[in-house]
């Protein structure tokens, strides 16, 4: 099997002691001593609370951890967890670690290759991948995103969760409204760190080896959900909570960009056949599929609207080459504004996405360049967005949210007719 | 005496005719190398432009900022201009050729030594095209690097990098012609080190408040600002 070549030797001795399987349960590491502990009890929990029957095993991926993260996750004693919960497991509930090689930047992607691998070298019937860095993961999750692979033959269940208004943006401005607007399906969280799936489209994304496309720049995740939605697999919605990571990385915002926008522009090639016919579909959906919480947030706007003005100034000869001279113009124009008037509408911030999407097909300058000269104009969105949100209700901010998507489709022949001059 | 000029005038004509008569092959093989040097030429310059265009050589030109400059100086695209420049380059050697065997003496020595000099022209050219390319690589790599870290001044930083790489380059390719070798490596030191100096200088002693400010920033309050005050984006 082609997986064979990147599984190391002790970990392929460790799967076949393993034997087969029904579940796999994936958790990706990279120093996470604080909270894997506690995150593997309530796996633990979770599957012997929902799926005691079972034949499953934990897949911990690590990316060469120093903090012991691994001896943890090993260490992970599944009598303690059925005594806490008061289950019995009836099948031994496996708990194995691999180091995998951790030496690009797509260290998510690496791992993901590795527990897919090995879910399908365990023949197990379906999957759940699961974040090391969620700080507020139940039991309950497991089955939320298992039940719908199991029972009743979905191949990707993608969570929703309960975020503050203003957390997410990058999904809330530019990946839900863009992908449903291109590939005509409705799913909140296009990225998501934990999901479950089907054993046989986990096998046939694992064929298609996306890792060693010389395209490829990191976003596996993304580019899962994607395959679902072009390979016609069926995909479900599973409300799981609240969206709570350990320590906010607000300050990641380009590696953050070239995992998600950079996989997505980079898919619309090939994929272009399917979303550029793509009917509107939506994916059921259990429990709400979003929910606002309103809370009072420290926001520096100040800042943001600063580094989009200085990177609309600096980077101008870089957008020459990326956009049109009109919306070079218009954001040359908006930069100017006073902080009072300053506002990145929603038709001009879709044209830009628009024009970097086909700018980064074109590879009118370097690819990941042109993934970092998106950051200050996504700045620029995210002010008008705090802006005009800034008193809005939960239902106020789904109505821009909605309005944000209906945008981006208005706007989808433009992309079209773009993409049909350079080819 | 009347014969004896006659004779020795007959003499000379004989003498030049039968030069001549000797000079004329090695002529006629001259334009014959020059024409057929011509054609080859034009079937170069056709094979190589018809490469640049699928190589998408006009957008590399452009990444590396060259076709900007050829444009200022109101000049053809790159794929033309370097077409151009390798059919001149191959008729010429052609044509030198051709006068290297009409076996004049002491042109041979020269053309032996443009000869010498050819390839490493096309080496020095090879340098400057991709030192051109890094340089516009690199600055515009710092310039987005320091716009994105919210970096003081990154249109300096990044014409820095553009500078540095291109002193580098342009010392590279004149060490490569052999032109002034020791000027340019001595003058690549001082301006070099001048440019490090003064941006010690100007970072420590002038800027001195605003280094302090941005060290601060990056090392002491930064980090809980970036934490407290921007936004998960995912």
């Amino acid at each position: 099997m082609s997986e064979e070549s990147f599984l190391t030797d002790d970990f392929l001795r460790q799967l076949m002691n393993v034997g087969e399987v029904d579940i796999v349960v994936g958790l990706p590491t990279h120093n996470n001593a604080k909270t894997v502990g506690p995150i593997i009890q309530t796996i633990q929990s979770g599957i012997l609370r929902g799926f005691p029957r079972e034949r499953t095993a934990i897949i911990n991926a690590d990316g060469g951890s120093r903090d012991g993260t691994t001896d943890l996750v090993r260490g992970g004693s599944i009598g303690d967890v059925g005594a806490k919960s008061k289950v019995n497991a009836l099948r031994t509930l496996h708990s194995i670690s691999t180091d995998y090689s951790n030496s690009s930047d797509d260290s998510n992607g690496a791992a993901f290759r590795t527990i897919l691998a090995a879910a399908d070298l365990l023949r197990a019937k379906a999957c759940v991948m699961m974040s090391p860095e969620s700080a507020n993961i139940e039991p309950e999750w497991v089955s939320k995103l298992l039940r719908p692979v199991l029972d009743d033959g979905y191949d990707l269940v993608t969570p929703t969760y309960r975020r503050h208004k203003f957390e997410g943006l990058l999904v809330t401005n530019l990946l839900y409204p863009m992908t449903r607007a291109l590939y005509g399906v409705k799913i909140r969280e296009v990225f998501s760190s934990e999901f479950g799936f089907s054993s046989g489209f986990g096998s046939k994304f694992l064929e298609q080896n996306v890792w060693d496309d010389r395209t490829y720049t990191g976003g596996a995740e993304l580019r899962f959900t994607l395959a679902a939605i072009t390979g016609k697999y069926r995909v479900y919605q599973t409300f799981l909570g609240d969206k709570m990571h350990v320590e906010r990385r607000g300050a990641e915002l380009v590696p953050a960009l070239r995992q998600t926008v950079g996989a997505l522009f980079s898919s619309l090639g090939p994929d272009f056949p399917a979303w550029s016919v793509a009917d509107f579909a939506s994916a059921p959906t259990n429990g709400s599929d979003h929910q606002v919480l309103l809370d009072p947030l420290r926001v520096n706007r100040k800042r943001l609207r600063a580094m989009f003005s200085t990177g609309i100034l600096e980077l101008e000869s870089v957008f020459q080459s990326i956009l049109s001279p009109e919306t070079v113009a218009e954001l040359r124009r908006i930069a100017d504004m006073g902080e009072n008037n300053f506002r990145l509408p929603a038709e001009l911030w879709v044209k830009t996405v628009y024009e970097f999407a086909i700018s980064y097909q074109k590879s009118a300058i370097n690819r990941d360049h042109i993934i970092q000269a998106l950051a200050p104009i996504f700045r620029g969105r995210v002010y008008t967005f705090l802006t005009e949100n800034r008193d809005s209700s939960a239902d106020e901010v789904e109505k821009n949210i909605e309005a944000l998507c209906l945008e981006f489709e208005r706007m989808k022949p433009y992309l079209l007719q773009m993409w049909k001059s350079i080819e | 005496m009347r014969a004896l000029i006659i004779g020795e005038l007959s003499t000379a004509f004989h003498e030049m005719v039968r030069g001549f008569a000797h000079f004329l092959p090695s002529l006629i093989v001259m334009l014959i190398i020059a024409v057929a040097g011509w054609l080859i030429a034009i079937i170069v310059k056709v094979i190589l432009r018809s490469i640049l265009r699928l190589i998408k050589f006009d957008k590399l030109s452009q990444n590396a900022g060259t076709s900007q400059l050829l444009a200022k100086a109101a000049l053809p695209p790159a794929t033309e201009v370097l077409s151009r420049f390798v059919f001149w380059v191959t008729w010429l050697g052609f044509v030198l050729l051709g006068i290297y065997l009409l076996g004049i003496f002491g042109l041979q020595d020269q053309i032996a030594r443009v000869f010498v000099f050819l390839p490493r022209l096309f080496v020095a050219m090879f340098i400057m095209f991709f030192g051109l390319l890094a340089a516009s690589f690199f600055a515009r790599a710092a310039l987005l690097a320091a716009v994105n870290a919210n970096v003081p001044s990154p249109g300096v930083l990044s014409t820095a990098v553009r500078v540095i790489i291109i002193i580098f380059t342009t010392s590279m390719v004149f060490e490569e012609l052999g032109l002034a070798e020791q000027t340019m490596v001595v003058a690549f030191g001082i301006a070099f080190g001048a440019l490090m100096l003064g941006l010690a200088i100007a970072f420590g002693i002038g800027g001195r408040d605003l280094a302090r400010h941005f060290l601060e920033k990056r090392f002491v309050h930064g980090k809980r600002e970036d934490n407290n005050d921007e936004l998960s984006p995912l």
